[in-house]
């Protein structure tokens, strides 16, 4: 069970963006958070894999908090692919950054072979976001939260990525927290939707 | 293919993007006849003649909209040609040559004065930098080929740079296009074609309001901004001048739907105004609402050129990628296609599936 309790976060300690949200997400759980532009869904997102410390409340898995050392169980996919890596970083380095490369995740996530020398700015949106994604799945953790991780895709590749996603979370018993302002794929994808709008 | 044309009503022939048949061609584009040669539709004195809604010359579709004040169109893009040159990335690192990729192939477009022309297709075809060769935005290592024309003039490198905000406006797609290091309300108000201090700022307090933006936003880094809320500021960058063509490449992920709605029928008050909008976009339900014409891009290339109408029903779209496209959108199956499930990457379109380019 991954589980927020009452965070409560503002930027460089100012006005809080959030203040005592609570959340539950268990494994096998696709949970979509709703709310408008600026509501402070991204700073959740970042608070539920670690990257920001919140000011009260804690974020708990399995009723451990996160651990401070090692890869993060809860594994963040975030919304903004092309600053999510290093731009000075070869693809196929910035994958390691996560371990050992597997090659069939490569494929079902399809990334060309040919992308892996490449710098970030010679691939487009997209395909820098199939990296963020596969390098996010090689952490093998236990939920993860995708924060608008499809926006940036055609539809195509939006449906493929998502089915290769769900297969993925289903073979490994994995939780789900995303993002999507999209009603219809949140109709698709979740089993259970958090509206955060009073 | 001609004879699925002749099957079609004449009616229903002016409502759907008509690829054009070899009698079409001969009519959008003369024979030469000694001195009465007419070129692209246009008479001798270079003058746009009047022509039937959806008719294809000038190797692209019109819809009812499609207007040609001044008789020429708003941008033309024609045989456009984008590829890199980079080492060789199977090759040995010291023993690695030169070589170049191919990444826009051949590729027309045209945008005229009132129209919404929306760009649609898989990420990774090149969508990206179409927008950036008719910024004139450059990669040191790419190398483009092609014509462009602004307003009837035939435009090169430099003065594509120089229309840049200066007539042609862009959404960009990244939110790293914004200054890190300056308040992006001196950042929108920077974007002003002119006019004294006050009424600038006027203006962008006028954008900012509609956009939902607070007026302490203004006073913000862009790094202190939600997502949907630098774009809103990029959208507000690009109204700020007063353009008469505005390249929007993704403009609304990160925005909920009520506000990318409203950037969407901002664009639309913008075409009714005579200003052009050329649309990059994956977000096929959006683009619909708004645009008049559809051009569905795969590699490069633009496959399909079709009219809004025609994405009613997966029937009246003629390539399989766009149908294809069609029953991947989550309202309506959500399918990957088998041979994309597997990773692979669908081959090239066969040339008699292209779009008349």
């Amino acid at each position: 069970m991954l589980e927020a309790r009452g965070l409560t976060f503002g930027y460089g300690g100012g006005r809080p963006v959030l203040a005592g949200f609570d959340l539950q997400a268990g494994r096998g759980e696709r949970v979509a958070l709703s709310a408008p532009s600026g509501f402070g869904k991204t700073t959740i997102c970042r608070l539920l894999a670690g990257y920001e410390t919140p000011s009260a409340g804690e974020v708990l898995v399995d009723g451990a908090p996160l651990p401070r050392k090692g890869a993060c169980p809860v594994q963040l996919i975030q919304q903004h692919p092309e600053l999510a890596v290093d731009p000075r970083s070869r693809m196929e380095a910035t994958l390691r950054e996560a371990g050992e490369v597997q090659p069939e995740l490569l494929e079902r996530f399809g990334i060309r072979r040919a992308w892996m020398r490449r710098f970030p700015h010679e691939l487009s949106g997209g395909e820098v976001q199939r990296f963020c994604i596969v390098r996010a799945l090689m952490a093998n953790p236990s939920y993860l939260v995708a924060d608008e991780a499809s926006t940036m895709l055609d539809a195509l590749t939006q449906a493929q990525i998502w089915h290769a996603l769900l297969a993925e979370a289903d073979a490994r018993d994995m939780g789900i927290v995303f993002v999507s302002h999209s009603p219809a794929l949140t109709e698709r994808i979740a089993t259970r939707v958090v509206q955060m709008a009073s | 293919m001609k004879k699925l044309r002749r099957r079609e009503s004449a009616a229903e022939r002016a409502a759907s993007c008509a690829r054009p048949s070899p009698d079409d061609l001969a009519r959008a584009h003369p024979a030469p006849e000694g001195p009465a040669r007419t070129h692209h539709g246009h008479d001798l004195a270079g003058r746009h003649r009047d022509h039937a809604d959806g008719e294809v010359h000038h190797r692209h579709s019109h819809a009812a909209t499609s207007a040609h004040p001044g008789h020429h169109h708003l941008l033309t893009v024609e045989g456009l040609h984008v590829s890199f040159r980079m080492y060789d990335e199977e090759a040995p690192y010291l023993a690695a040559r030169q070589r170049e990729v191919n990444v826009i192939d051949d590729l027309c477009i045209s945008v005229h004065a009132g129209e919404i022309v929306a760009v649609v297709g898989a990420s990774g075809s090149g969508k990206t930098l179409l927008a950036d060769s008719i910024l004139g935005l450059f990669e040191p290592n790419a190398l483009v080929e092609g014509r462009i024309w602004f307003d009837g003039e035939e435009a090169d490198a430099a003065d594509l740079a120089r229309l840049r905000g200066h007539g042609i406006s862009l959404v960009p797609q990244s939110v790293r296009y914004l200054d890190p290091l300056m308040k992006v309300g001196n950042q929108v108000e920077g974007f002003a074609k002119g006019g004294s201090m006050p009424e600038v700022r006027a203006r962008r307090r006028r954008l900012f309001e509609r956009y939902g933006l607070e007026e302490d936003v203004a006073g913000m880094y862009p790094f202190q901004l939600s997502g949907g809320m630098a774009r809103r500021v990029l959208l507000c960058c690009a109204l700020m001048d007063e353009p008469r063509l505005i390249v929007a490449d993704e403009p609304t992920p990160g925005l909920d739907l009520p506000l990318a709605v409203r950037a969407m029928d901002d664009f639309r008050a913008f075409a009714d105004g005579g200003g052009g909008v050329l649309l990059i976009t994956h977000d096929i339900e959006l683009a619909l609402r708004v645009a008049d014409r559809i051009a569905v891009f795969k590699d490069g290339t633009v496959v399909e050129e079709t009219a809004v109408a025609n994405f009613a029903s997966p029937a009246l779209l003629r390539s399989a990628f766009a149908r294809e496209l069609w029953h991947a959108l989550p309202e309506h199956g959500f399918e990957a296609p088998p041979d994309r499930r597997r990773g692979k990457d669908a081959s090239r379109p066969a040339p008699s599936e292209g779009a008349p380019c």
